[in-house]
């Protein structure tokens, strides 16, 4: 009787908020409730077949409806999803391994830059034969191999410093990440590979195979209202694979002897686990991800530099895997839905509201300080700015009074 | 070849200000890693907290006309005694606020804490500084005095602030390490370090010697940042973060916990780095430059880690226990 209350309730919520987010293509808060439509889906008491389908509703049919009436709903979906998918990589390597990476960015850069540097002509600087950009035929390839690239990276990477002691894997991982962007950065000589500060543009994008088909059944549209939709796709499904391989490896045996390791070090080599191995495979499992990722940012990007892949990345997808929990794959799809909507939805919408009342020059009356005028207020003080100040509160708070997280995995949850 | 030696004293000069800087800052990883085997991620926020607390007395001074009629000595000294009170009681804050609450809980919990309290307070300090100033970065006042420069020898011509640098940090290292060897709470220090529980048994109050190590590590750290102000002049609250990365990398290079490795590990990598910076572009022709001293320190970092993890002059932490 309740399943099919909270059945009915939940299709009641995804098509009342998808409807007011349609109706009101401008209204923050309408796309809020329909973005949080996922999260009642999760948690109501429902048969599964039902939120299956309701959640393939709505994110097949219903997000790119809504992406018609407002293509920034279908960008902050794309950006939602690239981060879920750098959140489920790092969930493998701090959730379920316990190892701390701070440098988990430099896989998703070394991606980026992958497909950037072919898939444009920045490759000629330095491959004779004025053969780049490569063709778009080429992404699904390149996307392939930079999976393969990223996980050669993080074994390379991990080999030497995965016997260290935890904490001192997070300073290399950090120094790491570091010396990839001061790389990427300057490498613009002695031969130029990657164009330096200045970035690399125009990137190739993915290939519409699929237009003979558009036009076969008569539908016209042009490139540009397209790319979002198929970049939205495109992302959603690598993001659907990622989730199902990290469910499988985190059931299988391989799983269980990441959080053995986690548990405790000793007694899983005890036990005959093989450590570092077992460590190695899933710094490079997760670096995989990011760099797969990576890739499809380029793509969507256009254009890349290094200022997308600095620390602080790596800090915002490290406080979406605690925000959601560690070592729960729910927990992190959450966290990096929540903590991307924060950035751009929350953060911008309050600084946007605050310059127009900083424009409209009200007054504000508070106790012991007196009156002062709005119009006064600093115009350094925009809270888009003080993203550090939330992750650095998120991360304190989670870990004083909830270090599980918003959503931890089933196993810590019985306990 | 020519230019190579020419530029050496200055290299020299340029290296050991830098040491002693990484040195100071190295002490306060370093001593809370040997009590509490953590990393204290925001130790380089404190430090730039340093920079800034004197930044801020002097610019007050300047705006009140009062800046030129003190004494240099007696003004350095007032913001150097500032910075470290400063920088010393935030960091007890810090301890009290964000670590002791997890302790006890598993290490990864505690060093996401502390990550967290170093954003926290990067964005805090800018936060504070831009309703205050309108601007996050802040310029030294400039002090004659400072800027003059002192002809050791023929060819060795040396800035005062850097002698300023150099003097105080021997100063202070000398008194820490005559307060950790040669006092009672310095012993305290050390017999927490060496295994909190029995040191609590023999009646040390151990949550108070582990505020006290943060106190003096912190103070170190806002004396660094003191420093750094008056000899580069310009900060802002993101600027402590690289000069922090390295300086731990030099408590890591001298040994963890070990606090005389603290001080050699941060000179060996301030002139590794000076070096660096001065004669890469001269040894590969141009074709790398002073743009990858930062990387340079880092590559050190990774390569102590792999072929000699417990440092220079080996590391003092307590054995793991099951």
């Amino acid at each position: 009787m309740s399943r099919a209350v909270g059945a009915l309730g939940a299709f009641a919520y995804v098509a009342g908020s998808c409807l007011w987010a349609y109706l009101r293509p401008q209204s923050v808060i309408a796309f809020l409730c329909f973005e949080t439509s996922l999260l009642v889906l999760y948690l109501v008491p429902a048969p599964p077949w039902v939120k299956k389908v309701l959640g393939a509703g709505t994110l097949l049919l219903l997000m790119p409806l809504l992406g018609s009436v407002n293509a920034y709903y279908l960008e902050i979906a794309i950006q939602i999803g690239i981060f879920v998918a750098l959140a489920l990589g790092l969930n493998i390597v701090v959730g379920f391994c316990g190892l701390l990476n701070l440098g988990f960015v430099a896989f998703y850069a070394i991606g980026a830059y992958f497909w950037a540097v072919f898939g444009s002509p920045q490759a000629n600087q330095f491959i004779a034969g004025n053969i780049f950009p490569l063709s778009p035929n080429w992404f699904f390839l390149f996307l392939l191999l930079s999976i393969a690239l990223g996980a050669l990276t993080g074994l390379l990477l991990g080999l030497p410093v995965l016997r260290l002691r935890g904490d001192y894997l997070a300073i290399v991982t950090l120094g790491f990440a570091e010396v990839v962007r001061a790389l990427v950065n300057n490498l613009d000589k002695p031969i130029n590979l990657t164009n330096g500060p200045r970035g690399i543009a125009p990137i190739v994008k993915p290939p519409l195979f699929f237009q003979p088909w558009l036009e076969f059944f008569g539908i016209e549209v042009a490139e540009a209202r397209l790319y979002p939709f198929y970049f939205y796709f495109l992302v959603l499904l690598f993001v659907l694979v990622v989730i199902v391989v990290t469910r499988r490896l985190e059931d299988s045996r391989i799983g269980r002897a990441w959080k053995a390791i986690r548990e405790d070090e000793l007694a899983a080599a005890a036990m005959g686990i093989p450590v570092v191995r077992m460590k190695l495979f899933g710094f490079a499992a997760g670096a995989s991800f990011a760099s797969g990722m990576g890739v499809l940012f380029a793509a969507k990007q256009v254009f890349i530099n290094p200022e997308s892949f600095t620390f602080m990345e790596s800090i915002g997808v490290l406080a979406m895997v605690i925000l959601g929990g560690m070592g729960s794959v729910p927990g992190a799809v959450l966290g990096a839905a929540g903590v991307t909507i924060l950035n751009l939805q929350l953060l911008k919408g309050f600084s946007l509201w605050l310059n127009a009342l900083r424009q409209s020059g009200a007054a504000l009356t508070l106790p012991l300080i007196g009156t002062f005028s709005l119009s006064e207020l600093p115009v350094q003080f925009e809270p888009a700015k003080y993203e550090r100040m939330v992750f650095g509160l998120i991360l304190i708070l989670m870990m004083i009074f909830r270090p599980q997280g918003i959503l931890p995995p089933s196993r810590e949850r019985n306990r | 070849m020519e230019i190579a030696l020419e530029i050496l004293p200055q290299v020299l000069v340029e290296g050991i200000v830098l040491g002693f800087m990484y040195a100071l800052i190295a002490l306060g990883y370093t001593m809370v890693y040997g009590v509490l085997e953590f990393i204290n991620f925001a130790h380089s926020e404190i430090f730039i907290l340093g920079a800034f607390i004197g930044v801020e007395i002097m610019l007050l001074l300047q705006d009140a006309g009062l800046l030129a009629s003190f004494h240099p000595a007696l003004l350095l000294f007032f913001v150097i005694a500032a910075g470290m009170a400063v920088g010393g009681l935030a960091a007890m804050a810090l301890e009290r606020v964000a670590y002791r609450p997890v302790y006890g809980a598993p290490r990864l919990v505690a060093l996401i804490s502390a990550i967290g309290a170093s954003f926290f307070l990067q964005d805090g300090l800018r936060l504070l500084e831009s309703l205050w100033r309108n601007t996050f970065y802040l310029n030294y006042p400039s002090l004659g005095y400072l800027d003059r420069t002192v002809a050791l020898t023929g060819n060795l011509v040396v800035p005062v602030k850097s002698l300023l640098v150099i003097v105080t940090a021997l100063l202070m290292l000398m008194g820490l390490n005559l307060f950790v060897n040669r006092t009672r709470v310095g012993s305290a220090i050390r017999a927490v370090a060496q295994d909190p529980e029995t040191a609590s048994l023999m009646g040390i109050a151990v949550k108070r010697v582990i505020a006290l190590t943060f106190f003096v590590g912190g103070a170190m750290g806002g004396l660094a940042g003191v420093l750094f102000g008056l000899h580069y002049s310009l900060v802002n609250p993101y600027s402590g973060f690289v000069p922090g990365m390295k300086a731990f990398t030099a408590a890591v290079l001298g040994g963890i916990g070990n606090i005389p490795g603290a001080m050699l590990g941060g000179m060996v990598l301030g002139l590794l780095e000076a070096f660096a910076a001065s004669y890469l572009s001269l040894l590969t022709d141009g074709a790398f430059g002073a743009e990858y001293k930062d990387v340079f320190a880092f590559l050190v970092l990774i390569l102590i880690l792999i072929f000699r993890p417990k440092g220079l002059l080996g590391e003092k932490v307590r054995e793991a226990r099951a």
